[in-house]
């Protein structure tokens, strides 16, 4: 597999780059539509024209999708873009939390049954969650919860659960036992273990755990739409929804919803694509 | 603390007992929320898909199978299943050759890797709705009297004008258009795993194949696929569960369609419950929602742990 030398050698390795970028074009097609389409102005927004470039750079179409038109009798998607931004950081942050620990838990303090214990954890990860809206609707009602936002914080927590608890007992289960052993033999019990040993190290882990969670509390859409019945406290998933569903809405300002909805999340995978990858992976268990 | 080896074993049983005790506090509050939001609201559910809750007000009054009888006499959940064979095939088929193919073309120690492999995931990262959304103006035929708009517009552009079609509109394309766009989704995942799994291949087994005379095309059918097949069985897995469950993208996309064409079970729970009150039957629709999760599931995760316990 060395340099190609001539055409002869040339030609497949031309065609091999060809085929990359005819995807490359299927892959991003979409992304150039929205973005051409957000920064369109509202003379030149057509469907007839909707391949074309823009001629001038206008926003207003993504000023109308984030502060919306109460004269056409629309709301805008920045409220609930905030929202997301409320729910997604304290849910991603307590199911990390509570991932850890179980993670710690079940690598490092098995018990009989342990295992067993794990997978039927695991389980709650892959369940159609139609099988358990009903309940969840009447419960958090019964609760309060229904409607606001710390009840869709609550509800991701919790069926956060069993993924942030897989990644992290992996996580775990890869620091040597010895060193567990040791800090024992030296007097620390199971929480200055954690707290000294396997907290700090598991700083990386960490940031893999709560990039996926973020990503997957932000991208949600059925728990929003069950538990938040009122615009004002929709996240933007919801939201972008209603928006795409309504006749009186331009479709230029449905793309530039669009594009705000997937923006943090793909900051987030331009920036830090490494460890979305690790949590992605983790997600097909041996992957 | 630490002196003599003999203390030892009776030091860290004693060690054990106060600190398993904490272990366990640890875990309880994930335990018990699995536990009741999980397990007991599937039981839940499962016991009013047997009851006559049909309207806002419950109604636990026991009606055996009744529901389910009636729902597999639903024209509508009929066509449901259908499609969910439908969606679950194409988009299984359609994922796991591009996935592979993307991966076998990243392979060939290619310049700009990186670059490929970044545009080939980054539609993981978004929502399905946003997808939905987008793909929904792609896919839209436009009309005779107006034009084509969308992708028949590009179509009619580079001269390809005999592949318009009316995509989602189209009752005979109906839930195929939703393929389209899941895997424009989903197809990167089946790409990073095969090209993991590539990766872990060692050079020396190609290289010894080559030497015996084995084609490019030879190596890849009789060494490196066989040595995929875990990951081929993972991503079956992966992705089969998710069609099972597809339903923001049919949502955000098209909606049930003409004749419901593009109507899935987890949308017509969704329908059947929360906008029609019928409790009873969208217990019942998610009750087989689950067992058919279960079914490819469960085997799966009982295998992975299994053999997980034994490192």
């Amino acid at each position: 597999m060395s340099a190609p030398k001539n055409w002869v050698t040339r030609l497949p390795r031309a065609i091999l780059y060809l085929v990359l970028l005819a995807f490359t074009v299927f892959y991003l097609l979409p992304v150039y539509v929205l973005l051409i389409t957000g920064m369109k102005g509202y003379t030149e927004v057509s469907l007839h024209s909707m391949w074309d470039l823009p001629r001038a750079f206008a926003f207003d179409s993504f000023a109308k999708a984030w502060f919306g038109s109460p004269a056409e009798g629309f709301r805008g998607l920045g409220d609930n873009f905030w929202n997301s931004i409320q729910l997604a950081i304290p849910a991603t942050i307590f199911s990390s939390l509570l991932g850890s620990m179980n993670g710690y838990v079940l690598a490092k303090w098995k018990f009989k049954g342990s295992n067993t214990l794990f997978m039927l954890l695991l389980f709650g990860m892959f369940i159609p969650y139609q099988s358990i809206l009903i309940p969840l609707v009447l419960l958090t009602q019964t609760l309060g919860l229904y409607g606001t936002i710390p009840g869709l914080i609550f509800v991701h927590t919790v069926y956060g659960i069993p993924i942030t608890t897989l990644i992290f007992r992996n996580y775990y289960a890869t620091v040597p036992t010895e060193l567990i052993e040791a800090a024992g033999i030296d007097g620390a019990g199971i929480l200055g273990i954690y707290r000294h040993i396997m907290f700090p190290i598991s700083l990386p882990g960490f940031v893999v755990v709560m990039i996926w969670q973020f990503q997957s509390v932000w991208n949600d859409f059925l728990f929003g739409v069950i538990i938040t019945s009122r615009p004002a406290v929709q996240p933007i998933t919801v939201a972008l929804n209603n928006l795409a569903g309504s006749y009186i809405v331009e479709w230029n300002v449905q793309m530039a919803g669009s594009l705000l909805a997937a923006l943090p999340t793909m900051l987030i995978f331009v920036f830090l694509g490494r460890y979305f990858m690790r949590g992605l992976l983790a997600g097909s268990l041996k992957g | 603390m630490a002196h003599a080896t003999l203390a030892m074993p009776r030091k860290s049983k004693r060690w054990l007992t106060s600190d398993r005790l904490i272990s366990l506090l640890l875990i309880a509050p994930s335990v018990i929320a699995i536990a009741v939001f999980v397990y007991g609201f599937i039981g839940f559910t499962a016991f009013a898909s047997f009851t006559k809750w049909d309207q806002m007000l419950p109604d636990f009054s026991f009606v055996g199978w009744r529901n389910y009888e009636k729902l597999f006499n639903t024209t509508r959940f009929q066509i449901d299943l259908a499609n969910t064979v439908v969606f679950t095939i194409l988009f299984l088929i359609a994922c796991l050759a591009l996935g592979f193919l993307l991966a076998v073309l990243l392979d060939q120690h290619i310049r700009f890797e990186g670059f490929f492999r970044s545009v080939f995931l980054f539609p993981l990262a978004i929502s399905y709705i946003v997808t939905g959304v987008v793909w929904r103006w792609l896919l839209n035929p436009g009309s005779v009297q107006l034009g084509s708009t969308g992708v028949n517009l590009l179509f009619e552009k580079v001269g390809l004008a005999f592949l318009k079609n009316g995509w989602y509109t189209d009752p005979n394309i109906g839930i195929k258009a939703v393929v389209i766009a899941a895997t424009w989704q989903m197809s990167g995942y089946v790409m990073a795993m095969y090209l993991a799994g590539l990766r872990g291949i060692p050079e020396d087994l190609r290289e010894a194949a080559r030497v015996d005379g084995a084609t490019e095309i030879e190596v890849y059918r009789h060494i490196i696929l066989p040595l995929l097949q875990p990951i081929t069985l993972g991503a079956v897995i992966i992705l089969g569960h998710m069609s099972l469950k597809i339903f923001d993208l049919v949502v955000s996309m098209t909606g049930p369609g003409p004749g419901f064409s593009s109507d899935v079970p987890a949308f017509f729970m969704w329908d059947t419950t929360f906008r029609g009150n019928n409790f009873a039957q969208g217990a019942g629709i998610a009750t087989i929602l689950l067992l058919s999760v279960a079914v490819l599931i469960v085997p799966y995760l009982v295998y992975s742990t299994r053999t997980e316990a034994d490192v």
